[in-house]
């Protein structure tokens, strides 16, 4: 769109997203520093956003007093596992919807949507007790459960392979005598790549945020997530600010650099797909 | 059709497609289609901490729920907050995205700055706006004290700690729905807004007359998603609200956080399954409204 050029118009237009921009990274940039500062810097009036001696030590803190590093690599391996099991079963089930015709597919496929709309809220009452049941609860395997499928992912596989794998690739395989299944790993799998790659950031995001599930489903610390951790931490205890802030820090560090490595397909994505962040 | 109707290919093929999609099914079933429909069935029955079915109700828990202060309260912050929320982050995002919408300098920058809190964990932003929103050494007080104001404790007084959070979770969701109306805004095609700039028309026209018009669509189904989403607002209440620092209970007690505190601290799982279900009749209206206006509108 071609704006005549109005350069008071301009710089407003910058200063006021200027100041807006600053307003929105304030609380990370607050929470950077109160992580560097040393203890008695950290409750100093008026308020410094640049500490007077930088130190590290908030983070040896964190790492010290609460099981910060088994919090850590909890988060990782959830949030791997999780990424891991989307990915596989979202190419599968989203190859299958968009190659293939079978009786009830058209159900199926809106079935699985349809749960998408549903809040995790709302049903997870039934589902702590099914963990219950097989007793799952203080397990890994009932703190990964609920995040090893997602509907989205389906529906944005199928997508993709609608998009970019032709039906004669299919052909030709199969009259070369390969098996489905051989078709589907060797083949489909490595032309859904790029695809895997953008499904993989949400995956691993959502579960790493993953809150009020890990909260019901674990009581042992031995498996609590970093964001369950500093949840818990900050709750029960009266909090020393500056290791709180350094493992929140911890806890955004991963994140904030796929996400300003990635910016471009995390934004495409979400527009495409609707998915929250 | 029967499988000796089908060519060997064919055959082959109904095979693979059975085996692999029945274990994601039953996956599905397990994790999604079953807990939904139990939670129906929970909220009709009188729970005890080992026997989640101890005796049928009826709709004994849907009276005493519309009874409960705690849960007419949670409803009404709820209510609030969803609302404002939305409110202000969709209008909010709409000015952004109509800033953003033509090329400039440094709009990545902006638009990334914007979008940052969206893809950060909820946790740790609220730890951090919990410390800003301190009474005695937080940012904002000090932010105040140059407009002359005394110090607040924002999360203190029941009024004000549902603000302090609605601002909080407005600066968390902004850069969503900026993301979207954006999106929507280059859509429209440069011609439309060519034509009228030649026919005249001013910038404040331009929008009131093509792009609100065409966007409005795209604003419902942001309106909407940020509806459905505050009504599930729980972890930064959880965080904000609690501990030595935080806010008094009630004040700031939403939805999910009752159903959270009535189901797992006090393991009254058939009457929180009941307020679950309110919560999921919410969402499921306020999806069909989405769905009706969207299909009006085409």
């Amino acid at each position: 769109m071609r704006i005549p050029r109005f350069s008071f118009y301009g710089a407003a237009k910058h200063a006021l997203l200027a100041v807006g921009g600053a307003f929105m990274v304030l609380p990370f940039v607050w929470m950077l520093s109160t992580s560097l500062k040393p203890p008695n810097e950290v409750l100093s009036w008026p308020p410094e956003f640049i500490p007077r001696h930088f130190t590290l030590e908030n983070f040896a803190t964190v790492f010290q007093t609460a099981p910060f590093v088994q919090f850590f690599f909890n988060s990782v391996a959830m949030a791997a596992t999780a990424t891991v099991s989307v990915l596989f079963l979202s190419a599968l089930a989203g190859y299958v919807f968009g190659k293939f015709r079978f009786p009830g597919k058209n159900f199926l496929f809106i079935l699985i949507l349809a749960t998408a709309m549903v809040p995790f809220e709302t049903y997870m009452i039934p589902l702590y007790l099914s963990m219950v049941g097989l007793k799952w609860v203080n397990t890994f395997q009932g703190l990964v459960a609920p995040y090893l499928i997602m509907s989205y992912g389906i529906f944005f596989m199928r997508q993709n392979v609608l998009a970019s794998i032709p039906d004669e690739i299919l052909d030709a395989s199969r009259i070369d005598g390969a098996g489905e299944f051989r078709i589907f790993f060797a083949i489909i799998l490595p032309m859904l790549r790029g695809a895997a790659g953008a499904l993989a950031i949400f995956a691993f995001m959502q579960t790493w945020a993953a809150f009020i599930w890990p909260l019901i489903i674990t009581s042992d610390r031995g498996l609590w997530t970093m964001e369950l951790g500093l949840g818990m931490f900050q709750y029960r205890f009266t909090v020393d600010l500056g290791p709180i802030n350094a493992g929140s820090m911890l806890s955004i560090l991963p994140v904030l650099t796929v996400f300003l490595l990635m910016r471009r397909h995390i934004v495409r994505g979400i527009t495409l797909t609707g998915l929250k962040g | 059709m029967s499988s000796a109707g089908l060519s060997r290919t064919e055959f082959k093929k109904r095979i693979f497609v059975y085996t692999s999609l029945l274990p994601i099914l039953a996956v599905y079933i397990f994790l999604r289609v079953l807990p939904i429909l139990q939670n129906f069935l929970y909220s009709f029955f009188e729970s005890t901490v080992v026997n989640p079915l101890q005796e049928f109700i009826g709709l004994t828990n849907y009276i005493d729920i519309f009874a409960d202060q705690l849960f007419l309260i949670s409803l009404r912050n709820t209510t609030v907050f969803a609302v404002f929320v939305t409110l202000f982050s969709v209008m909010i995002a709409l000015v952004l995205a109509m800033l953003l919408s033509g090329k400039m300098r440094l709009g990545v920058l902006y638009e990334t700055l914007y979008f940052l809190p969206v893809i950060t964990p909820m946790v740790p932003v609220a730890v951090v706006w919990k410390w800003i929103y301190d009474p005695t050494y937080g940012l904002l007080n000090y932010g105040l004290s140059f407009l002359g104001i005394k110090p607040i404790a924002w999360l203190v007084y029941p009024d004000l700690a549902m603000w302090a959070i609605i601002i909080m979770s407005v600066w968390k969701v902004i850069g969503y729905n900026m993301i979207i109306l954006l999106v929507g805004i280059r859509d429209i095609p440069d011609t439309f807004l060519e034509a009228a700039m030649i026919d005249g028309a001013n910038r404040l026209q331009v929008f009131r007359f093509i792009i609100f018009p065409l966007l409005k669509p795209i604003m419902l189904f942001v309106t909407v998603i940020s509806t459905i989403n505050a009504y599930n607002v729980f972890t930064q209440v959880f965080i904000m609200t609690s501990g030595p620092q935080g806010a008094p209970g009630n004040a700031v007690r939403t939805l999910v956080f009752d159903i959270y505190e009535n189901a797992f601290r006090y393991f009254k799982t058939g009457y929180a399954a009941s307020e679950a279900v309110v919560l999921f009749l919410i969402v499921l209206f306020l999806t069909l409204v989405q769905f009706k206006l969207v299909g009006r509108e085409r």
